[in-house]
This record gives C-alpha cells, sequence and structure tokens, in this order.
C-alpha cells in the first residue's frame, strides 16, 4: 500500500510538473509581491515607531489588530473591496506580513546600545547618517528575523488564495480536497510545506550573518 | 578656550540640573570636571558639544557661541571618548577610526593614512587591529580605539566623558600616562570628567569640582589640595590625600626665627664681637626695617679689618637664593643641596626676613618626626 502510494506520488509528479512548477512559482510569487509591500510600507512604521513613543504604540496597536483578524475572513473582506484574483491576495499577504517587520524593525531599533547611539551622534553624524550607517545595520539582524517570521506566514496565508480567486499551490490543494485525491494533496502540501521550510532556512542564514556581537 | 557664562539647566520636570555655571577651560589644558554623582558634571560637558541645550546662558568654544553653531558640525571639530566606548560594532577598527574623517569626506588615501598613524599613536599596531571588530579586543584596547577614533579628525577639543572608569586599574593607569604622554605632543583643549580624585590629581592642568550643580571650586590640582574651599572640598579630596600634602612642612615650620643679624652701619670689629658671642661664622644683614640686605661672613671680615673707615654695609654680599615662609621643605632642600648652601634666608614678599633655614635646623626638625625612641645614643 505504502509502495503504492509512493509510485503514485511519483506517477502524479512526472504527469503534472509543469503545472505544480506554474503554481509553485506563483505561489512564490504573490508571497515575494505581499512581503515587499510590507517592507516598503512596515519598515519606515517601524523606524517611526521607534522614534515616537505616541506614534509607537498607535502604530504596533494598528497592525496588531489586522494580525488578530481570522486570515480567511480578511481575504474574504479584501475581495468584496478589490474583487476576485491576484490583486486582493497580494493585499492580505501585505497585511499579515506588516506587523512581524513593524514590530522587529521597532524592536531591532529599541535594542541598539544607547552607547553607541549616543556616540553617533557625539561623532556629529545627522540623524539620518545615524539610521543608515548605525541603528539600521545593528538593527537589521532582527528586521531580517520579523521578514523571515513575515515569509512563513505570508506562505501558508497564501494557500488561501484560490478561496478569492487567486493562484498558488492552494489551488492544487483545493482541488484535492474536492477531488479526495490524497496524492495530489500530499504533494502540493509538502511543497507549501518545503517552500516554507527553505524561507526559513535562508532567511536563517541571512539573519545569522547580519547579526553583530 | 572654551567657556561658560552663567549657564543653568533646569528640566521640564522641574529638576534643575545646573544652578550658574562659570567657568573656562584654557586651551591645550586639560580640564578634569569632578564631583559625586548627579553633580551636574556630564550636563555641563555635553553642554560644549550641544548634546545638551542651556535653559539660559552662553557656551563659547573658541570665542564662538556653539548656539549659533549647527550641532552637527560642532561635533565634527569636537572629539568625544564616552565612558562605555561606543564603538560602532558592525565596522571594523579602522572603519571606526575613519568615522568622522569620512562624514568629512576625507579622501579615501588620507583616512587610510590617518587610520594607521592613530593606531601607532595609540599604541596599537595597524598591520594586527586595522582589520578587527571591536568586540574582539579588550576593554582597554577598545578605549584606546575610542581615543583614536576622538583624536581622527584633528579636532582642538576633546571631551572625555569618565573614559577610563569601567576599565580594570592597569589599563586605567596605563591610558592615563599615554594621555599624559599624548597631550604633551597633541596639546589639545581636555575636557575631562570623572569621579575619581586620584585620576584627576593625576592628569588635570586645572581641576573644576562641582556639587548639586554648580561649581564649588576650580584652580590647579595644588591649589584645591592646599586651599580646599570648604568642607566639602575636604571630604572630597579626602583625609588621606590632605594629609600627605599636609604633612610636607613649609619653610616657616623648619626655620630658626632668631636669626644672628647685624645692621649696614655697624662696625667690622663689632660684628666680629656678635659672631663670637653667638658662635657663628657669618651675619645676616637686614636694615632697621628688618628688610634683608645680604650676609657677611668672618672670612671677608678678617680680610678688611685693616680698613678702619669699613663698615658691615660696605662688605655685605646679597644672598642668591631666598625662600618664601609656605615654600615646601622638600623644595628647600632642593635648594640647599643643588647650590651646596650652609643656610637659607626665609622673606616674607616684601623681602622682611623671617628666619633661617639652616642644616642645623633641618636635622632637627627630621628628629622632630622622626624620633629615635632611645636608640643609639
Amino acid at each position: 500500500m505504502t509502495g503504492n502510494i509512493f509510485s503514485e506520488i511519483l506517477n502524479y509528479l512526472q504527469n503534472n510538473w509543469s503545472t505544480l512548477l506554474l503554481l509553485t512559482v506563483e505561489h512564490i510569487g504573490m508571497v515575494i509581491c505581499g512581503l515587499l509591500l510590507a517592507l516598503i510600507v512596515g519598515i519606515p512604521f517601524g523606524i517611526l515607531a521607534a522614534r515616537s513613543e505616541k506614534a509607537g504604540s498607535v502604530i504596533l496597536a494598528l497592525a496588531n489588530v489586522i494580525q488578530v483578524f481570522p486570515s480567511l475572513a480578511l481575504l474574504a473582506l479584501l475581495m468584496v473591496f478589490f474583487g476576485i484574483g491576484f490583486t486582493s491576495v497580494v493585499i492580505g499577504l501585505f497585511l499579515y506580513s506588516l506587523l512581524p517587520i513593524i514590530r522587529n524593525t521597532y524592536v531591532g531599533l529599541k535594542e541598539v546600545d544607547k552607547s553607541i547611539t549616543e556616540a553617533g551622534k557625539g561623532v556629529g553624524m545627522t540623524a539620518f547618517q545615524l539610521l543608515v550607517k548605525v541603528q539600521i545595520p545593528l538593527a537589521l539582524s532582527f528586521i531580517l528575523s520579523g521578514i523571515r517570521i513575515a515569509a512563513i506566514i505570508a506562505i501558508g496565508v497564501a494557500t488561501l488564495a484560490p478561496f478569492i480567486g487567486g493562484e498558488g499551490l492552494g489551488k492544487e490543494i483545493y482541488s484535492g480536497i474536492n477531488l479526495r485525491d490524497p496524492v495530489k494533496i500530499y504533494v502540493s502540501a509538502v511543497l507549501a510545506a518545503l517552500i516554507a521550510i527553505l524561507a526559513d532556512f535562508l532567511l536563517g542564514k541571512a539573519q545569522k550573518r547580519a547579526r553583530v556581537d | 578656550m572654551i567657556k561658560l557664562e552663567n549657564v543653568q539647566k533646569k528640566y521640564q520636570d522641574g529638576y534643575v540640573a545646573l544652578k550658574e555655571v562659570n567657568l573656562e577651560c584654557n586651551s591645550g589644558e586639560i580640564t578634569v570636571f569632578i564631583g559625586p554623582s548627579g553633580c551636574g558634571k556630564t550636563t555641563t560637558m555635553k553642554l560644549i558639544n550641544r548634546l545638551i541645550q542651556p535653559s539660559a546662558g552662553k557656551v563659547y568654544v573658541n570665542g564662538k557661541d556653539v548656539s549659533h553653531i549647527d550641532p552637527v558640525e560642532l561635533r565634527r571639530g569636537i572629539g568625544y571618548v564616552i565612558q562605555s566606548v561606543g564603538l560602532f560594532p558592525h565596522m571594523n577598527i579602522a572603519n571606526n577610526i575613519a568615522v568622522v574623517p569620512r562624514l568629512l569626506n576625507w579622501e579615501e588615501e588620507r583616512i587610510a593614512k590617518r587610520v594607521d598613524e592613530l593606531l601607532s599613536v595609540v599604541g596599537l599596531d595597524p598591520e594586527t587591529y586595522r582589520s578587527r571588530y571591536p568586540s574582539e579586543l579588550s576593554g582597554g584596547q577598545q578605549q584606546r580605539v575610542g581615543v583614536a577614533r576622538a583624536l581622527a579628525a584633528e579636532p582642538s577639543v576633546i571631551l572625555m566623558d569618565e573614559p577610563f572608569s569601567a576599565l580594570d586599574p592597569i589599563s586605567r593607569e596605563q591610558l592615563q600616562d599615554e594621555l599624559i604622554r599624548l597631550q604633551k605632543d597633541i596639546k589639545k583643549t581636555i575636557i575631562f570628567v570623572t569621579h575619581d580624585m586620584d585620576e584627576a590629581l593625576k592628569i588635570a592642568d586645572k581641576i573644576v569640582l562641582m556639587k548639586d550643580g554648580a561649581v564649588v571650586q576650580q584652580g590647579t590640582p595644588e591649589e584645591i589640595l592646599r586651599h580646599p574651599a570648604n568642607d566639602f572640598v575636604k571630604e572630597f579630596i579626602g583625609a588621606k590625600r590632605l594629609k600627605q600634602v599636609q604633612e610636607i612642612p613649609t619653610a616657616e615650620e623648619v626655620m630658626i626665627r632668631k636669626a644672628v643679624t647685624a645692621y649696614p652701619t655697624r662696625g667690622l670689629a663689632a660684628s666680629i664681637k656678635i659672631m663670637e658671642s653667638r658662635k657663628v661664622d657669618s651675619l645676616i644683614v637686614v636694615n632697621e626695617n628688618d628688610k634683608l640686605l645680604g650676609y657677611i661672613t668672618i672670612y671677608d671680615v678678617l680680610n678688611q679689618f685693616k680698613d678702619e673707615n669699613k663698615r658691615v654695609g660696605d662688605i655685605v654680599k646679597p644672598f642668591t637664593h631666598t625662600v618664601m615662609p609656605n615654600t615646601l621643605l622638600t623644595q628647600v632642600i632642593d635648594i640647599v643641596d643643588e647650590y651646596k648652601l650652609a643656610y637659607v634666608p626665609v622673606v616674607s614678599e616684601n623681602n622682611t626676613l623671617l628666619g633661617l633655614v639652616t642644616r642645623g635646623s633641618l636635622v632637627g626638625h627630621m628628629s622632630d618626626i622622626y624620633p629615635s625612641n632611645g636608640i643609639g645614643v
């Protein structure tokens, strides 16, 4: 029976590899788009939050609210506003990635040793130079850890994309459920998991490299 | 030169950090701000590079009111060394030292040269340390780099905020010694904040003692040790250090007060009589107001004795060396020893003879300090 399943899986892979490849690429594409948007918006918000206590509490609270929204519910709501398809999915992924990135940017900047910031100021760096030359490089490991968490969440949430007309590996999982085809489910689920594991591994490496003792 | 005029610092919560500070730090000197924690010494220092803005009063650096200088520009022209070193951990040593020159857009070639030069100046081998990271260095080495970074762009003023406090005693001593040595060559205007009186006495040209946001006393280490302004200063200096200074007696304490004197109008025969009766071989010559004129010796008198018209005033020789009553005994001994003097007169500021420090009085004083306890004869 087990041997049977393996050969079925191999068989399935042989016949559908191009579809699976396409779905994988689409899956990763959606995640990357969502993440990039989250970086563009999240890092500045994280910096803002670290600079002003007041802004910080508001920004973090808002990002928290978004995060606690059930993912399927959020996607459904987005579909109402932005229609079905790619855009709604990417916006959903963007919103989900926002909190880890904002929070880790905020924490990373807050963690920078006060004496180092003072030294930077004391030698005559402008606020911007201090940020770019000292604070962000030192917070980078935290920021990358945020991206890592965000990427894993986004890869997971992206499997729900087919519910609002998106593409990606979720489509294959969904069709596997409908057809009661375990092979289809195994293959696509394992692929989605592999992407997550790979992203975790690669970003983990990057994070390690960015760490400064 | 750095000058603070009526500077006050009051925080929004009503806390008064500085009451009214007036002080001057001379160019090319090390001025040490010292006091117990919370006395405002660091606050005062940070006013100079505008890390803190005064609530009232003016701060001048090299004659310019700093409130009219862009803080970023100002800080690039002032070296800054802090207690926690504050090296940038993600940059190697060379890049850490190069921070300010880069901000000032120096050419890379010039920067590389300067980095190597500075590493040698602070006693680190450029070849070995250039590309290391701060975490690979010991605390003492890190602070050497901290000093090099402060010197990098050749600022005329350097602020040092308890730079050696966090170091082990041996490194601290070494760095203090090297700072003194370095300062001889570079002659920077250095503001040095510390709470360690030994450190202050060792390196300071001038000490500014602060308490509760006000300057209690300022002066050279010598002045502060000798004339502590009040009990707080005394307490802060510590009884032990005060005793060390006060244990060295002054000329006044050692001198004999009854010097054998003669007026210039006295005849030579009379002067011999005085010498005979007082068993001395020379006389100190003073006028009727006790002003010191010089001395005569028995040999001079005998040489001129045949001439009956000669008086003491005609053969008097002036003293080449005199001391003041507050001259330290150590200095008196130095003079006596260096010029092979039998005695040295102690005179007041208006040249009035007060007494004599003779070899006999020196020995007498020594025997008072070091009693024989019956040992010997």
